[in-house]
């Protein structure tokens, strides 16, 4: 700490461009250093786990999953003849309820929760920037998105070959793959849910920055998700349902078509990408606007 | 824009505040209506000179914080500009804020990160930090405000005193030309204390404006070169701190059981505004020696117990300025 470092004019302090990622790393760093994200990814890991070993225990004697007449989660009567299933099973599973909540927890506790404990105005006097700031939520909570559906895969993947045979798998269609390319198709689906995320993280991130308090965002992003769930499930309520960020969410199934149905696949990707786009641009109208008072 | 150059090192008083080029802050007509209608800032014009330690004085809800919040880009001001560093703000808080330590409203922390980790998460967040010199820098920042020893301990754990030290931490990370500290020495021992203010004077002769909001008078007394005292919103007064304490004047008081005769015997020797409050009497400083005051009380039977000079207080002047007390308006 020079003298002449203190002194020197305004904006001569020799930076980098890449230094601005150093906010990323330390957000996600912090993001996952909360016990209460380790916590809800914990539950995650532990769903794979359960159907594994519900299923193992009932077919334990031969018998058919679910008494041979098609309940439970899709896919759950062929995991027995292959472990790869209970990676569509537990993210089938998974999809509708808890991969959505852990997401809009984390979601909607990104601005809320920092302007809540008053980190905030600290960030944005460093001075993080508004929009940088923004953006970094923003990144980090898409890369969560990523990073819970890979928790419910990979745990999935490890319990399936634990308990049961691995091999090759009929699909949708009938047809039979190698279990390399339903390994791929595993991880294409993956992916695919991982992005069927984006639209309840970019509403979380937007109603976050309507409050200082991160429980209040919680909960109101949770309870939109359950809203739209609910929405989504009423015949008369049809017109609104295709716009509903969860109505395509079980289009990934269509990945283990031979050949793969792509139609809903799409329509799901360009509805997440529409909730991105306009939920992030509110995000960002609101948030560089906004008094930070907390 | 004006640098501080080595003239202007040592915290002097400037006369030249109308200056806008040599002031660190300057506002005009600042203001703040919040939502829900109170005026917390009321046509605030501020000049805080490059090089001062500058004491923001004012009654709890007088507005302290909320200018600072407007200085810091954090709320838009409702009318009025303010720059600091000589750029306007919020419109350049991305040059300004980088040479600018704050704390405000007292110290915010990740609980669950250690006091290092929070400075490490703090000194990322500027994108001008430079991240191969961020874990010396964060060291250094610890080791100056005593925390080198907790500095590994999760900051849920720290005490009230070891919260404010590691929020100042944040404000050392980088070399600053101005540090604005809201109530730096909130929930601080004497010590503590102590060594705030040691730290401040350091940093006031390194060339770095110090902008101190308070309500404790004897506080900005004892560190600052220059002082503004804001009540309900509005600036009452601002200026150099000898010039302000000048506005008082100081007190003869004499102790005595005798306060009656004592008074006649004071008035008979032309001092003036001569007032008697129980054994304590007071009035303006004669000027003939206080030896003949002394010796004029003893040889009309007063009995002396003592008899001083007071020095003039910053509050003195401060309620001579306004007329009040210092007190919190509704
Ligand atoms: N977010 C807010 N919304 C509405 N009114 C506010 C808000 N923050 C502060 N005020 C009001 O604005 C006025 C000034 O508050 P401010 O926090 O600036 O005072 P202060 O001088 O910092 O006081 P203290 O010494 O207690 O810290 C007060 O009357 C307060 O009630
Ligand atoms: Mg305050």
């Amino acid at each position: 700490m020079s003298r002449a470092d203190a002194l020197r004019p305004e904006g001569v302090r020799r930076r980098s461009p890449l230094w601005t990622l150093g906010l990323l790393g330390s957000e996600l760093a912090v993001t996952v250093r909360r016990w209460r994200t380790l916590a809800l990814l914990g539950v995650l890991a532990a769903v794979p786990v359960l159907i594994g070993i519900a299923v193992r225990i009932e077919t334990r004697d031969g018998a058919p999953v679910g008494g041979g007449n098609g309940e439970g989660p899709a896919f759950i009567t062929q995991i027995t003849n292959n472990g790869l299933f209970l990676v569509f099973t537990a993210l089938a599973a998974t999809l509708p309820f808890f991969l959505p909540l852990v997401v809009g927890v984390v979601a909607g506790d990104a601005i809320a929760g920092e302007a809540g404990a008053g980190t905030l105005r600290y960030l944005l006097v460093a001075p993080a920037g508004r929009t940088r700031l923004l953006l970094t939520k923003y990144a980090t909570v898409m890369a969560f998105c990523l990073l819970a559906t890979m928790v419910v895969t990979v745990s999935a993947l490890l319990v399936g070959a634990l308990l049961f045979p691995l091999g090759e798998l009929t699909t949708i269609s009938g047809t039979r793959i190698g279990f390399t390319e339903g390994l791929g198709r595993a991880l294409l689906i993956a992916l695919v849910v991982a992005a069927s995320l984006v639209g309840i993280a970019a509403l979380g991130l937007f109603v976050s920055t309507l409050t200082n308090s991160g429980i209040a965002a919680m909960a109101t992003t949770v309870g939109l998700l359950i809203t739209v769930q609910i929405v989504d499930q009423i015949p008369q309520l049809h017109a609104v349902q295709p716009y509903l960020f969860s109505h395509y969410w079980l289009s990934f199934a269509d990945l283990m078509r031979d050949p793969v149905y792509w139609d809903d696949l799409v329509k799901n990707l360009g509805l997440q990408g529409l909730y991105a786009a306009v939920f992030g641009s509110a995000a960002w109208a609101r948030f560089t606007a906004k008094d930070i008072n907390a | 824009m004006d640098e501080p150059s080595a003239t202007q090192r040592e915290p002097a008083p400037r006369r030249d505040q109308g200056d806008a080029t040599a002031s660190v802050i300057a506002t005009r007509g600042l203001t703040k209506r919040y939502r829900g209608g109170q005026l917390a800032v009321d046509g605030l014009d501020l000049t805080v000179p490059a090089g001062s330690v500058f004491g923001f004085l004012g009654p709890n809800g007088s507005g302290k914080t909320t200018t600072i919040r407007m200085l810091m880009g954090l709320i838009e001001p409702t009318a009025g500009t303010a720059r600091v560093l000589g750029r306007p703000m919020p419109r350049s808080a991305r040059t300004v804020l980088p040479q600018v330590g704050a704390l405000i409203e007292g110290p915010a922390l990740y609980g669950f990160l250690s006091g290092r980790d929070n400075l490490l998460r703090y000194d990322a967040a500027d994108p001008t930090a430079d991240p191969r010199t961020r874990r010396t820098r964060v060291a250094a920042a610890l080791d100056r405000v005593g925390l080198a020893a907790a500095a590994g301990k999760k900051a849920r754990a720290y005490s009230l005193g070891m919260k404010q030290r590691l929020g100042l931490a944040a404000a050392l990370l980088q070399p600053r030309r101005l540090l604005v500290l809201d109530e730096p020495t909130n929930g601080l021992d004497p010590q503590g204390m102590r060594e705030i203010r040691t730290l401040i004077r350091e940093l006031a002769a390194d060339g770095t404006t110090v902008f101190l909001s308070s309500h404790l008078l004897d506080e900005i007394e004892q560190v600052c070169t220059h002082a503004a005292v804001m009540a309900q919103g509005r600036l009452v007064v601002q200026g150099a701190v000898s010039e302000l304490a000048a506005g008082a004047r100081d007190r003869l008081a004499v102790t005595t059981p005798d306060a009656a005769e004592a008074t006649r015997v004071l008035k008979e020797l032309g001092v003036g505004d001569v007032t008697a409050d129980g054994d304590r009497v007071t009035g303006e400083p004669p000027e003939r020696d206080l030896a003949e005051v002394t010796a004029a009380l003893v040889a009309a039977g007063v009995r002396v117990r003592g008899l001083t000079v007071e020095r003039a207080s910053l509050e003195d002047a401060f309620v001579a300025l306004t007329g009040e007390g210092f007190d919190v308006a509704g």
